[in-house]
C-alpha cells in the first residue's frame, strides 16, 4: 500500500511540475478570491483584520475543489485506469498517494493566502504553532475528504456541478474549527484549543480511513 | 402477506395521524406563554425524530450493501427510500421549526447549533439524492450512494459538535430558553405528543415499504428487458449485413 | 503450480458468453477455445463487440450468462486472479500524457512489482531512445506514442497479451515491429489476442480465427499460424 502511494504521491507531483496547473491557475484564483472578499469587506482595518481567517480559509475550501478537480482529471486518460488495475495496483494506496499530492498542493495555497492575509488584511499571528498546527490538520482532512469525493463523483457526468454541491456541507466542520483555530492564534492566550484541534484531528482520521477503505470499491466499475 | 401488513401500516398511521390531529387542536390546552403556537409541539419534534431515525435507517441499510456478505439490492432499495423520506421530513421540520420561531423567538433562524446541523444534514442528503440522478450501472450506483450515505451520517455528530462550539464560543445561548420546560408539559399534552411519535413512526414505516415496493418493480422489469437486449443486440449483425 | 493448469486446459474458453458493460449486453453469447501459446484473432465489423471481447478476457465486463476460463481463472468468480498475468493494449495508450515514456514505464514498474532494469531495455526494443525517451507523451507523434504503449506491454511480458487494432497509426517499420513482438510472445508461450479488420493479414498470421458478428461468434476457424515464421 505505502509503496503505491509513495509512487502515485510523486508521480502526481510530477505531472503538476510539469503542467502548472497549479502554479497558473489554482495560485492566482486563490489570490483573486482574497482581494475580491477584501473589497466585500470595504476598507476599515477592524473589519478586514477580524474577517482574514474567515477569508483565508474560505479561499483554500475553494481551491481544494479545484485541485481535487485536476486530481481526478489526470487519470481520466484513455485506459490509465484499466491498465493499473490490471497490473495490480492498491486502491487505497492510490487514495493515500493523491491525498498526498492534493495536501501538498494545499499547502502551498495556505501559505500564499497566509502571507496574503498577513500583508493585506492585517492578520496578527501571536502563536505561530497553533497556526501550523491547525493548517497541517485541517489540510489532512480536505485532502481526504476531497479526494474520496472527488474520486465518487469523477466517474459520473456534470461532475463540477455535484463535486461542490456534495462536499461543502462536509467540509464545514474542518471550515469553522480552522478558522476558530486561526483567531485563536491571534491572541495569546484562548480557550477552547483543544475542542477544535479534536474536531480537525477526528475529521481527519475519519476520512483519511473512509478512503483507506472505500475507494476501491469507489474505483470499480462493474 | 406482506403486502397486508404494509396495508395494515398504512391505516395505523391514517388513525393515528387523525387521532394526533384532533387530540392536539381540540383537546389539549393551550400553552401559557407560546399560546396555540404550542400545538407545534405534536409536529415539529416527532418530524425531527423520523428524519433522524430515516437517516440512521439509510446508514444502516447502506453498511449491508457495502458488507458483501449481506450485500441485497433490498438494502439499496431501503436506503434510498429512507434518504428520500428523511430528506422530505427534515425540509418540514426546517419549516415548522420556523414558523413556530417566528412569533415565539421573533425572528425566523437563529444560527443555534441544532439548526445549523439540521440544515446541513438536510444539504447533505439532498446531494445524495442529486448523486443517484447520475449516470452508471445500477450496482455501480448502489455501490456509490451507499458509500455517500454512509460518510454523510457519519459527518453529521461532527457538524453538530463544530456548530455547537462554533455558536456558544462567541453569543449567548439566551434566545433559546422560552419553552415549555419551565412549567412542564400537561398530561394530555404528554400522552398527544407520544401519540404523534407512534403516528410519524407509523407514516415513515407505510412511506419506505411503499417507495421499496416501487423500487423492486422497476428492478424487477430491468430483469425482462436484459433478454429483449440480448436479442437486439445479436439482431443488430445480421440487419447490418441485411443493409449491406 | 499454475503452469500445470495451463497445460491441462486451454489457456482461453468461452462457452456462450453474455457479458454486460454497463446494462448493455457487449457480448452476447460468445464462444471459442485456444491453448497456452497461440495467436488468436478477432474479426468483424464495426460494434460487434472486438474491443468487449477483450475486455471480456481481461475480466473487465460482468458476465450475466454462460461460463468463460482465462489461464484457469474462471471469469465470473475469480477474475481477480488475472491481476499481473494480464496486458490490455487498447485505443488509448493507458499512459500519463504530461510524463516522458521512461517516467511512465518507471511508475508501471513500481506498481507492478517489475525489475526497473526492464525499463530501459523495452524502450530501446520499440526504439525510444535519447531524447524521445525522456519527452512528455503529449510531445511525441501519434506513432511514437503508439511505441511507448508497447513498451509497456514489453516492461510487463505478461501470459496473456491482448491486443486492440495494434496495427492501427504505426508506419510500416512500427508493423513489423508489432509483428515481431507477438512473435516473440507466442514464441515464449504466451498467448496473444488481437483484433483486426483486415480479413486476410490476420488468417495468415494466425493460428485462430474468431468472427464476431452482434457481439455473437459466427464462427472460428484455423489460420495459417504464419506469426511462427515472422523472425
Amino acid at each position: 500500500m505505502f509503496r503505491d502511494a509513495w509512487a502515485v504521491f510523486v508521480k502526481d507531483l510530477r505531472i503538476e511540475a510539469a503542467s502548472r496547473v497549479g502554479l497558473w491557475q489554482v495560485l492566482p484564483f486563490a489570490a483573486i478570491a482574497l482581494l475580491l472578499f477584501a473589497f466585500a469587506l470595504g476598507p476599515s482595518h477592524r473589519v478586514l483584520a477580524s474577517g482574514a481567517a474567515g477569508v483565508t480559509w474560505v479561499g483554500v475550501v475553494f481551491a481544494t475543489f479545484l485541485i481535487v478537480g485536476r486530481s481526478q482529471s489526470i487519470e481520466a486518460g484513455a485506459g490509465i485506469s484499466e491498465s493499473q488495475r490490471l497490473a495490480g495496483i492498491d486502491p487505497a494506496g492510490v487514495f493515500l498517494g493523491k491525498a498526498g499530492a492534493v495536501a501538498v498542493q494545499l499547502l502551498a495555497v495556505e501559505g500564499l493566502l497566509g502571507v496574503g492575509a498577513r500583508l493585506l488584511l492585517d492578520f496578527h499571528c501571536a502563536r505561530w504553532w497553533l497556526v501550523i498546527v491547525a493548517s497541517l490538520l485541517a489540510t489532512i482532512g480536505l485532502s481526504a475528504a476531497g479526494t474520496l469525493y472527488g474520486a465518487l463523483v469523477g466517474a459520473t457526468r456534470a461532475r463540477e456541478t455535484l463535486l461542490p454541491m456534495l462536499v461543502l456541507p462536509v467540509l464545514v466542520p474542518v471550515l469553522i474549527a480552522a478558522v476558530r483555530l486561526w483567531q485563536a492564534a491571534g491572541v495569546a492566550e484562548g480557550q477552547g484549543l483543544a475542542g477544535w484541534l479534536s474536531i480537525l484531528g477526528t475529521f481527519a482520521v475519519i476520512y483519511t480511513a473512509a478512503g483507506i477503505l472505500f475507494y476501491g470499491q469507489v474505483q470499480e466499475h462493474s | 402477506m406482506k403486502r397486508h401488513r404494509l396495508t395494515i401500516t398504512g391505516w395505523a398511521a391514517a388513525v393515528s395521524l387523525i387521532a394526533t390531529a384532533i387530540l392536539g387542536i381540540l383537546i389539549t390546552p393551550q400553552d401559557v406563554t407560546q399560546k396555540e403556537y404550542s400545538r407545534f409541539l405534536y409536529l415539529h419534534p416527532p418530524m425531527a425524530w423520523v428524519a433522524y431515525l430515516a437517516f440512521g435507517v439509510a446508514a444502516l441499510s447502506s453498511v449491508l450493501y457495502l458488507w458483501p456478505r449481506t450485500r441485497r439490492e433490498a438494502f439499496d432499495h431501503l436506503a434510498l427510500a429512507s434518504v428520500e423520506a428523511g430528506v422530505l421530513f427534515t425540509g418540514l421540520v426546517l419549516v415548522t421549526g420556523s414558523m413556530w420561531a417566528e412569533p415565539v423567538w421573533g425572528t425566523y433562524w437563529v444560527w443555534d447549533a441544532r439548526l445549523t446541523a439540521t440544515a446541513l444534514m438536510f444539504v447533505l442528503f439532498l446531494g445524495y439524492l442529486a448523486f443517484r440522478r447520475t449516470g452508471g450501472t445500477k450496482q455501480n450506483i448502489a455501490r456509490r450512494s451507499a458509500i455517500v450515505a454512509l460518510i454523510s451520517f457519519i459527518d453529521v455528530p461532527i457538524v453538530h459538535f463544530s456548530v455547537l462550539w462554533w455558536n456558544t464560543l462567541h453569543q449567548g445561548p439566551s434566545v433559546l430558553t422560552p419553552g415549555l420546560s419551565a412549567q412542564g408539559v400537561h398530561g394530555s399534552m404528554a400522552w398527544t405528543m407520544l401519540l404523534s411519535f407512534v403516528a410519524f413512526t407509523l407514516l415513515f414505516c407505510w412511506m419506505v415499504g411503499r417507495r421499496t415496493a416501487l423500487e423492486r418493480l422497476r428492478a424487477s422489469a430491468g430483469g425482462s428487458e436484459l433478454q429483449d437486449a440480448i436479442a437486439a443486440r445479436r439482431a443488430e449483425g445480421t440487419s447490418v449485413e441485411v443493409g449491406a | 503450480m499454475l503452469a500445470v493448469r495451463w497445460v491441462e486446459m486451454e489457456a482461453l474458453a468461452l462457452h456462450n458468453v453474455v457479458a454486460l458493460d454497463g446494462t448493455f449486453p457487449v457480448l452476447a453469447g460468445a464462444s471459442f477455445e485456444a491453448p497456452q501459446g497461440s495467436l488468436v484473432a478477432i474479426l468483424g465489423g464495426n460494434g460487434a463487440g472486438k474491443t468487449s471481447m477483450l475486455r471480456t478476457l481481461a475480466g473487465l465486463t460482468t458476465i450475466v450468462e454462460g461460463s468463460g476460463r482465462v489461464l484457469g481463472f474462471d471469469l465470473s468468480t475469480q477474475a481477480s486472479g488475472l491481476v499481473g498475468n494480464v496486458c490490455l493494449l487498447g485505443h488509448g495508450t493507458g499512459l500519463y500524457e504530461e510524463l516522458s515514456p521512461q517516467a511512465n514505464l518507471k511508475f508501471l514498474a513500481t506498481i507492478g512489482r517489475l525489475d526497473r532494469s526492464g525499463v530501459a531495455s523495452s524502450l530501446q526494443r520499440v526504439g525510444l531512445t535519447g531524447r524521445t525517451a525522456t519527452t512528455p507523451l503529449q510531445q511525441l507523434s501519434a506513432g511514437q506514442r503508439r511505441r511507448a504503449a508497447l513498451a509497456s506491454l514489453i516492461l510487463r511480458s505478461p501470459a496473456l497479451w491482448l491486443m486492440d487494432e495494434p496495427h492501427a497509426s504505426l508506419d510500416r517499420g512500427g508493423r513489423a515491429l508489432v509483428d515481431a513482438l507477438v512473435a516473440e510472445a507466442v514464441g515464449r508461450g504466451s498467448t496473444v489476442v488481437l483484433t483486426s479488420h483486415d480479413a486476410n493479414e490476420a488468417s495468415e498470421a494466425a493460428d485462430l480465427v474468431v468472427e464476431l458478428v452482434g457481439g455473437a461468434t459466427s464462427g472460428a476457424r484455423r489460420g495459417g499460424g504464419g506469426i511462427r515464421h515472422v523472425s
